[in-house]
């Protein structure tokens, strides 16, 4: 047990957890922020993909004690003054969703490429997006919602 | 997952003495988790490493490239130093898993871990490095002892990778389409006087391929080895590749290799 302090989402938190508690179960059970979904629980499928210091990660596969002190970007942590981010209309406009479960993993792992390479090619967003599985759309709009936001960010 | 203590340590010394029978260092923790969640590890203590501010960072020589232990695979695909000295080293650390992988793994814990099918130990190989511990030097060629098995004792702590500059290098692999792992992977260096051809992904554990390293030796061009008949008898078989053609793909990447030199 042990005392974890995060700032998530702009918002100083500081609970008590276990310490094999990872930091999607701290944000989903112990904050209840739920839009950090968990897929395969075996890091492959990045539906949990959050940034910690401003990079992505895959939630389920790092300890909350481990980035004790970060700050931490949710899904939930995008929006501003109730206006979606970009990115998450981009996906909306272009169907870079069907049934939205790999949806926050794909947007917050999308963002952390636009921060990194602000006009990537096809190859280089496919590439990027390795880590992030969805079983419905076929990747196309994904693609195609990425290239938009690349040009609004 | 079962319940473990976290303890992070300060500097070498604090880890090793935390260390027991029953505990495990944690770097990025990218099989270590993975592997516990799946209840095939269990410790009752994770040393984290990561804050020991020595063993992150890289520094460059005129004959050597030397990597802290806890350095990310991205710092290392990312490091203007490693793209210029050992270019081969640069793409290597680019094509390991996807980019949440690369922001936290690291390349001690992708060597302390000896997965037949990791990228990073056919680098030590081929490049001729030396792991540094806490207490004491081991070469590359003494270092990776068979399958998930190393040199290393308990409680023993791997600082830093030192790699030798090699005179041309080039790492090829056919990855996992899903993971990215190499089902085979070479990589090819020509030192003065000598070459490795360090295979990964083929065998339980990575290796230098003598015929074809002397093949290169004798003529470093991909004919040297071209239609090499290579003895399957003790490569991996399964679902993604069958023996024979695991010994296949080792001709063909380290003809690309040498091509890419």
């Amino acid at each position: 047990m042990g005392k974890i302090s995060l700032e998530v989402n702009g918002r100083k938190v500081e609970k008590e957890a276990p310490d094999n508690t990872l930091l999607s179960t701290f944000l989903r059970e112990h904050l209840q922020l739920t839009g950090t979904h968990i897929g395969c629980d075996t890091s492959q499928c990045g539906a949990c993909v959050v940034h910690v210091d401003g990079n992505s990660l895959k939630s389920c596969t790092t300890l909350a004690a481990d980035v004790n002190g970060s700050k931490v970007t949710t899904i939930e942590g995008l929006e501003t003054n109730g206006k979606m981010h970009p990115m998450q209309e981009a996906f909306k406009k272009l169907h870079g969703l069907q049934c939205g479960f790999c949806t926050p993993g794909m947007v917050m792992s999308a963002i952390d490429l636009l921060q990194k390479n602000k006009k990537p090619s096809d190859t280089e967003i496919r590439d990027w997006l390795e880590g992030n599985i969805c079983r419905c759309t076929g990747y196309q709009n994904i693609v195609a919602a990425v290239k938009e936001a690349a040009t609004k960010m | 997952m079962k319940y473990f203590n976290y303890h992070s340590a300060k500097d070498s010394k604090e880890a090793s003495k935390l260390a027991s029978s029953s505990s495990a260092f944690l770097a990025g923790g990218m099989t270590t988790i993975p592997s516990m969640k799946l209840g095939l590890a269990t410790y009752k203590d994770l040393i984290d490493i990561k804050n020991i501010k020595k063993l992150s960072g890289i520094k460059v020589s005129g004959k050597s490239v030397t990597i802290g232990a806890a350095t990310k695979h991205v710092e290392v695909s990312n490091s203007k130093d490693v793209k210029k000295a050992i270019p081969s080293l640069s793409s290597l650390a680019e094509g390991i898993g996807d980019p949440q992988v690369r922001n936290r793994g690291t390349i001690g814990g992708s060597i302390a871990n000896n997965d037949p099918s990791a990228d990073y130990p056919s680098a030590c190989i081929a490049l001729n490095a030396t792991i540094h511990t806490n207490e004491r030097k081991i070469e590359a060629a003494k270092f990776f002892k068979g399958m998930f098995e190393t040199a290393l004792k308990k409680g023993e702590l791997i600082e830093a990778i030192e790699f030798q500059i090699p005179e041309k290098s080039s790492y090829q692999k056919h990855p996992n389409p899903a993971s990215r792992y190499a089902i085979v992977g070479v990589y090819v260096a020509k030192h003065k006087g000598d070459v490795n051809v360090a295979v990964t992904g083929a065998k339980s554990c990575v290796y230098n391929d003598k015929e074809m390293s002397k093949a290169l030796l004798g003529n470093f061009s991909s004919s040297s080895i071209d239609g090499m008949d290579l003895d399957s008898s003790e490569m991996n078989s399964d679902m993604h590749a069958s023996a024979d053609f695991r010994a296949s793909l080792v001709v063909t990447q380290a003809k690309k290799a040498v091509d890419a030199c």
